[in-house]
């Protein structure tokens, strides 16, 4: 059932002097969620771009749905919903406005109350888009990205300026729209959204994909070093090690019974991606320890 | 992997009326825009009606011998400015992209905005007209041939101006900068179109600048319509020269169209 609905072979794509992609290998599974994670200016939305034909590579190949997503027919857009960093701009018009007209563009939209619903816009849907909050026009530009019933769903960064509420209700509706099929690949910031949501991760550091995994892999490759830490009349003391069990066992022996203050950690795949992004090369580092 | 034979194509003139439909309803919306794009001309007239009162030719009054070119200048505020300010504001709010990102054809586009500068047109004719004929004494023509040279010479402007409006919106490199670029260019285009003054009074090369364009062409054509005969005396050529006025409207539109095609990208290949 394994079939590339996405293939990036070595995209390159600069601004001006800058290098902004550099040789992006990427495949994905129909059916997958996939979650881009890296820092601001690692080349997220750069990717995002180029699969959606928002921009040309300037070498390298990209194909989404079979087809060049740069000079796709309509009928390739009608299956690909986007949902770009930028909202929507559509101030004097209501919700239910905009989203009926952008219904009309596809041929088998999704109704409009079943995405409001989806979205949790229903009590929404009279009110003029200027008047909706951040987190409320952000929900509107999801729903502007699904109201076409896409088979393929990219989101740019799509839960920035949700409540923690409206972030559960999102996942929600991410894990609905996996249920019935939808490819989705979407970036964030977040991690405990990468970890609630994707089915593999790439973490894009300065233009390159520097890990490829799923996130309980990516955690366990990362995370070979645990965090003991207690107290010593000195204070606390904190040592890294990838022999704990010692550790503790000799601390023990040397506190004649139980250490005070003793808490052992493994890292989180937030400690994970923070060592990623503040080692300069961290595949060179891998490799030589 | 998807079979040809089965590709759905957007149905771009349907879409055309949804994309006017919403842009209508988004410039009413503006009640900025409603007072200062429909109701310019209107505003004009009462303000030159106020302050000159003065037989421009023997039996016609300053009101009667502007009212032509009040009209041109009204159409082409609703079309060429309207359309060369609108376009890269909306551009910088990314409307555009959000656009590109969807199956709509940019033709619906071109479609819908054809259909706003229509209606607004068409509105700001109609309270025009009204406003010149019940306060201003203003004289409608009485003569069907009249109205004829009338309906062309708004019909081929405004197709004109349009298209002109819709090519110059690539200049302006952004939204900001529009409003900067388009209004001291269309007021100098109106006064030396004679949109203001007779352009009998102009200078002589400053007549000829403004005869490279085609709000003068508006203009005298109007004044065809809503003028008498002898008032023909103090255009350039002391004659209406219709022919002309066809010929050079009709050469901006197709200019116009050509660098509209040109114009309009969907999609920026050089910005992130």
């Amino acid at each position: 059932m394994d079939e590339a609905v996405i293939e990036a072979k070595n995209l390159h794509k600069s601004y001006g002097g800058t290098q902004a992609l550099i040789g992006l290998d990427l495949s994905i599974q129909r059916g997958e969620i996939f979650a881009l994670l890296g820092p601001n200016g690692a080349g997220k939305t750069t990717t995002i771009a180029l699969l959606t034909g928002q921009l040309a590579p300037d070498s390298g190949s990209a194909n989404v749905l079979g087809s060049n997503p740069w000079n796709a027919s309509p009928h390739h857009r009608a299956q690909v919903g986007v949902v770009a960093q930028a909202g929507a701009p559509f101030d004097a018009l209501q919700v239910g406005e905009v989203l009926d007209h952008f219904a009309t563009f596809y041929p088998e939209p999704r109704s409009v109350t079943e995405t409001l619903e989806l979205v949790g816009l229903s009590d929404k849907r009279h009110a003029r888009v200027k008047t909706l909050s951040g987190g409320q026009q952000r929900r509107l530009d999801v729903a502007l990205g699904i109201i076409g019933s896409p088979k393929v769903l990219f989101l740019d960064e799509p839960t920035t300026g949700f409540d923690p509420e409206a972030r559960r209700a999102f996942w929600d509706l991410i894990h609905t729209l996996k249920a019935t099929g939808t490819t989705i690949v979407l970036t964030t910031h977040y991690l405990d959204e990468v970890e609630a949501l994707a089915d593999r991760v790439g973490v894009l550091l300065a233009g390159e994909l520097a890990h490829l995994a799923t996130p309980a892999e990516l955690t366990a490759r990362c995370a070979t070093q645990t965090v003991v830490r207690w107290h010593e009349p000195s204070g606390i003391k904190t040592v890294t090690t990838a022999t704990p069990t010692a550790l503790v066992s000799e601390l023990s022996h040397q506190f004649g019974g139980e250490v005070p203050g003793l808490t052992i950690s493994r890292p989180s795949l937030e400690d994970v991606y923070l060592s990623l992004v503040n080692s300069t090369e961290p595949e060179l580092a891998g490799s030589l320890a | 992997m998807t079979a040809t034979s089965l590709q759905w194509r957007p149905p771009i003139v349907a879409l055309g009326f949804a994309r006017g439909s919403i842009e209508l309803r988004q410039f009413f919306r503006t009640r900025e825009s409603v007072a200062f794009t429909i109701l310019l001309p209107t505003l004009m007239l009462g303000l030159f009606g106020a302050i000159i009162e003065y037989d421009v030719i023997a039996n016609v009054p300053f009101a009667q011998y502007f009212t032509p070119s009040m009209l041109a200048a009204g159409v082409f505020a609703a079309s060429f400015q309207n359309l060369a300010i609108q376009i890269p504001m909306e551009r910088d709010r990314g409307v555009h992209n959000r656009l590109a990102i969807t199956p709509l054809h940019p033709m619906s586009y071109v479609l819908g905005k054809i259909l706003l500068v229509l209606v607004i047109s068409a509105f700001s004719i109609v309270i025009f007209l009204a406003v010149a004929t019940f306060g201003y004494g203003v004289e409608l023509p009485t003569k069907a041939s009249s109205w004829f040279t009338a309906s062309w010479v708004l019909i081929l402007g405004v197709a004109a101006c349009t298209m002109c409006g819709i090519a110059f919106s690539a200049l302006p490199r952004t939204g900001r900068s529009a409003p900067a670029m388009v209004t001291p260019f269309a007021l100098t285009l109106q006064i030396i179109s004679g949109v203001f003054v007779p352009v009998d009074d102009l200078p002589a090369w400053l007549q000829q600048i403004g005869a490279l364009f085609p709000l003068k062409w508006m203009c005298q054509g109007l004044r065809a319509a809503f003028l008498p005969e002898n008032a023909a005396s103090i255009e350039p050529a002391g004659s209406w020269e219709l022919g002309r006025v066809a010929i050079v409207l009709g050469l901006w539109l197709l200019i116009g169209s050509f660098l509209a095609a040109r114009a309009l990208k969907w999609r920026a290949t050089n910005s992130k």
